[in-house]
């Protein structure tokens, strides 16, 4: 063979993506693809997956693309996640080696951050927000499909890393120096900072969008005060998105520069400031949990007042501690590292700071539960999650105020009582809330109902399994062991308590193969949402058939309380949202493209060759890019209009005719 | 809170109390002041956030067997109540009463283990290299790698340094943690009070052999102190330029001493860091 060919060999496939292991799943994969193409070609489907889903502009359909494309990478992280319970079960067990431990506890938490709790907040924001306030569609319906095609082509860049090239292995966190060039040769974390840059740029576009949406496409009547708390959450976490975001971008781009340019922002030598670095990160890295958990505050205080039938109890307060959460969360961040020498007043302002946000937030706790009082509780999936999430994230929320105690932190800091503590309010506040929300909505995205039974089995082996794998790590902290050990010696104490984690980790899988079965049961025996509000709703995505219809509202209510459609139906006028055939005027709507998949492929093609340093391959995806853009501009039919008849015709078939 | 003078006899008790976990509970057994100051906030703030915890839960207990949707259920139905004023300056003033217990000791303590309590500390040198700790005694001249001895009633104060990408240094029994990166020099004080070997180690990632960068203090009399340093100087080697380069590279290393090192093995200034000459040399990774 000829040299080139063997130098590019060894680029592609080193040591590190030829383990047994990964090969197999390469494989699988693989085979996996040709299946899918094969039946796509025998059924003919290329032409509607192109048509209806490839090209799509609809909040609906992209919002249930985010959704298959977080369950897949909850899947993905899951699996690390269990690689990781598994190699600590016992002292010196070496289920794989310290090398790939260390990529697959980078990749369980950059895909669980980055590629499954944001876009599954992405999807349900897509999916309900537009809904909730009335609206056809987000603001920028376009630009929504360029988010979702960028966070796309950010997913499949960090997980082909794996299997081409090699992962990154510097951590989520990723500090430097460690991720620089002279002590992480290769280009997985490459991988990792391409991936993050570009499903950033789609993040900042969602965030601009959803802020414009729920600002300008709100029904008339609906003023901010009326609004419901989801569309307060997700107004609140764009503006966090739209300044915590481009910091990371800057962290991630100077370490880029000094990978592949030999820049020195963060490097040992030439007088590099790797404390920039962590200083960057984490004033991204605050705000982003905030970011997580706000949605799922704002699904909560739909979720609950549903299920106990009764308004929810101090709306004023819980949306002035959203407010309040996400201005102190700008001024936090310095508690992420106590132990850096920032002196005894910096340490004190940020540990107050912090312990600031428990205010708010126990404000809110305080709420729901007052919000339960005297209503009539329903234990029905969404509400299981709901309820399991208060005493859950009661305690995540006790043990952050532990963690802001400044001389606690110095012993708690990087030990497993950090671990247990995040985990303890991510899955226990940001994964109950989001697959409570995607329970509560789910008819309302497919038409179909999931199984209650099946659900509450799910729930059970989920929310067992979560306390068994994350209470022993408190323990295990004070013990002195420390987040990121590839494994541990015997003697120290630490076994009984991992074993109990790690089989608490195999319940939580239970559950989610559960949760599996439960959506393809429930897909293959339908029960179909006939009425459009299983749930007896109080918001005015209840007032629409399931799955809605692509215009959405054929007419847009106008709204004159707080939980509009609860109060239509109390006084009786549902009719409201109907429409009479005599009334019905043409519907403007966004004509698919397929810009939005293009520009992302050029982006795909472009990171590709800034990954392995190929700058004709990136010049080429930039002149993508740029070409895509312009082509974008130029288009000079953007919207379809519907006809009338056909609104009459769709509206009847659904029974919404006035009579 | 109970008056001063209760207050250790108080923290005592509960330290007897945690110290029946079991000796592997490192954080629970204070070997020496900062570790006991900052069990002390550990203990305050867990007992703090208890309450509230148990507070939230037996609310949500109550709240969800009281108002569950059972037709046999005659607790009162208001849909309609979603305002209380009193109520929610309640649930206002009662996180803020608890921040208020949990601040005060927050801002002294941490005021309090910013200061050494001594004009004269023992100083130890610490650089951390991949994937091995090296302990330098300016004072008497020795250096130790993975292992370091200090005489008990005497405050330390390490000065940490890199040669490697960050690193924290942790040993739970004597107190908290402080990152040790390259560029910078940062202090941390520490002392034992017992006598004792304590393990300490690495608590951030660093790389393949991160897990097992492990360190030893041995916290002993001054007397036996003073004859240990005597022991090193007389019967080790001294470090030389070729060992420092040895250490330097990407290797894990058994315990050694040495008799004396060269003088430009650690920055005397806090920016101005590489040794000069010797830059980090990378090796294959494994």
């Amino acid at each position: 063979m000829k040299a080139w060919a063997i130098h590019l060999m060894k680029l592609l496939f080193p040591p590190r993506v030829l383990l047994p292991d990964i090969i197999g799943i390469d494989i699988g994969l693989t085979i996996a693809a040709l299946a899918l193409l094969v039946y796509l070609t025998k059924t003919h489907r290329w032409g509607w997956l192109w048509r209806e889903w490839l090209t799509t502009v609809d909040h609906k359909r992209i919002g249930i693309m985010y959704l298959i494309a977080a369950l897949i990478m909850l899947f993905r992280g899951g699996v690390d996640a269990l690689m990781i319970r598994t190699q600590l079960i016992g002292p010196h067990e070496h289920f794989m080696g310290i090398q790939q431990y260390d990529e697959v506890f980078t990749t369980h938490g950059t895909v669980m951050i980055f590629f499954m709790a944001m876009p599954l907040v992405i999807a349900l924001f897509n999916v309900a927000v537009p809904l909730m306030i009335g609206a056809r569609d987000v603001a920028f319906p376009r630009l929504n499909a360029i988010s979702f095609w960028l966070f796309a082509v950010g997913a499949i860049l960090l997980n082909v890393s794996f299997s081409i090239g090699g992962s990154p292995d510097a951590g989520w966190t990723s500090y430097a120096p460690y991720s620089e060039l002279a002590f992480d040769p290769g280009v997985g974390e490459n991988y990792f900072l391409l991936s993050l840059q570009v499903a950033g740029i789609g993040t900042i576009a969602t965030a601009v969008n959803f802020l414009v949406t729920v600002l300008r496409l709100r029904a008339p009547g609906m003023s901010l005060s009326k609004m419901p708390v989801f569309a307060w959450s997700a107004l609140i976490t764009s503006s966090l998105i739209l300044f915590a975001f481009p910091p990371l971008t800057v962290a991630m781009g100077l370490t880029m520069l000094d990978r592949l340019f030999h820049a020195s922002f963060f490097t040992v030598s030439h007088q590099g400031m790797p404390m920039m670095y962590v200083n960057l990160f984490w004033i991204f890295g605050h705000p982003e949990v905030y970011i997580l958990i706000m949605p799922a505050f704002g699904i909560f205080s739909e979720v609950v007042p549903t299920f106990s039938r009764k308004a929810l109890f101090g709306y004023d307060a819980m949306v002035v501690s959203l407010l309040a959460i996400s201005f102190l969360s700008y001024g936090v961040w310095v508690h992420h590292f106590f132990e850096m020498g920032a002196g005894p007043t910096v340490n004190v302002f940020f540990g107050l700071s912090t312990m600031l946000i428990a205010i708010p937030t126990g404000v809110k706790m305080f709420n729901w539960i007052f919000t339960m009082w005297g209503g009539r509780i329903r234990l029905t999936v969404p509400m299981l999650w709901q309820l399991s999430f208060i005493p859950t994230f009661v305690v995540g929320g006790a043990t952050g105020v532990m963690l802001a105690v400044v001389p606690g932190d110095y012993q708690y800091h990087n030990t497993y009582f950090l671990i247990a503590h995040f985990h303890n309010v991510i899955v226990g506040g940001t994964v109950f809330g989001l697959l409570s929300g995607m329970y509560y909505w789910w008819s309302k995205m497919f038409g179909w109902q999931l199984n209650q039974r099946q659900g509450t089995w799910a729930f059970a082996f989920f929310f067992a399994g979560f306390w068994l794998t994350f209470m022993p790590q408190y323990f295990l902290g004070f013990m002195g062991m420390v987040r990121r050990m590839g494994t541990y010696p015997a003697g120290l104490g630490w076994t009984a308590f991992n074993f109990w984690s790690t089989i608490g980790s195999y319940l939580m899988a239970i559950g989610f193969l559960i949760m599996v079965y439960n959506i393809v049961w429930s897909r293959m025996h339908p029960n179909w949402d006939t009425t459009g509000d299983p749930w007896d709703g109080r918001t005015l995505e209840w007032s629409l058939p399931s799955p809605a219809p692509i215009y959405n509202f054929a007419r847009i209510p106008v709204v004159h309380e707080r939980d509009a459609w609860w109060e239509m139906k109390l006084q009786d006028r549902t009719d409201e949202v109907k429409i009479s055939v005599d009334s019905v005027e043409p519907i403007h709507l966004p004509k698919n493209s397929p810009m939005p998949i293009i520009l992302g492929l050029a982006f795909l093609v472009g990171s590709i060759g800034m990954v392995f340093s190929w700058f004709w391959l990136a010049i080429l995806g930039a002149l993508g890019i740029v070409a895509d853009l312009a082509y974008g501009s130029f288009a000079d039919q953007t919207e379809i209009t519907l006809d009338p008849h056909y609104i009459i015709e769709t509206e009847s078939a659904l029974g919404r005719l006035q009579s | 809170m109970p008056p001063v003078k209760m207050k250790k006899p108080l923290m005592a008790a509960i330290g007897l109390g945690l110290s029946g976990c079991g000796a592997d509970y490192s954080v629970f057994h204070p070997a020496g002041p900062v570790a006991q100051s900052e069990l002390n906030a550990v203990v305050i703030s867990t007992i703090v956030v208890a309450v509230i915890i148990f507070l939230i839960w037996g609310l949500w207990l109550y709240v969800l067997i009281r108002f569950r949707d059972t037709p046999r259920n005659h607790a009162p139905y208001r849909p309609n109540w979603r305002q209380s004023r009193p109520l929610e300056i309640a649930i206002f003033a009662l996180p803020v009463a608890a921040l208020l217990v949990l601040a005060v000791p927050t801002v002294k303590k941490t005021y309090a283990l910013a200061h050494v309590p001594s004009r004269h500390p023992l100083v130890v040198d610490v650089t951390s290299l991949d994937y091995k700790w090296v302990f330098q005694y300016p004072r008497q001249h020795i250096a130790t790698v993975n292992y370091f001895y200090i005489p008990i009633g005497r405050p330390v104060l390490f000065q940490l340094t890199a040669h490697s990408p960050m690193t924290a240094l942790w040993a739970p029994n004597l107190g908290g943690m402080e990152y040790a990166m390259p560029n910078r020099v940062l202090p941390l004080w520490l002392e034992a009070t017992r006598t004792g070997t304590f393990l300490g180690r690495n608590a951030n990632y660093n790389g393949i052999d991160y897990w097992c960068m492990t360190f030893l203090v041995h916290a002993v009399s001054p007397l036996r102190f003073t004859r240990w340093v005597k022991r090193i100087q007389t019967t080790k080697p001294s470090l030389t330029v070729a060992d420092w380069r040895q250490l330097s590279r990407h290797t894990v290393a058994a315990p050694q001493a040495y008799s004396n090192y060269p003088a430009d093995t650690f920055p005397e200034k806090p920016t101005q860091f590489t040794v000069r000459g010797l830059y980090y040399v990378p090796t294959h990774k494994p």
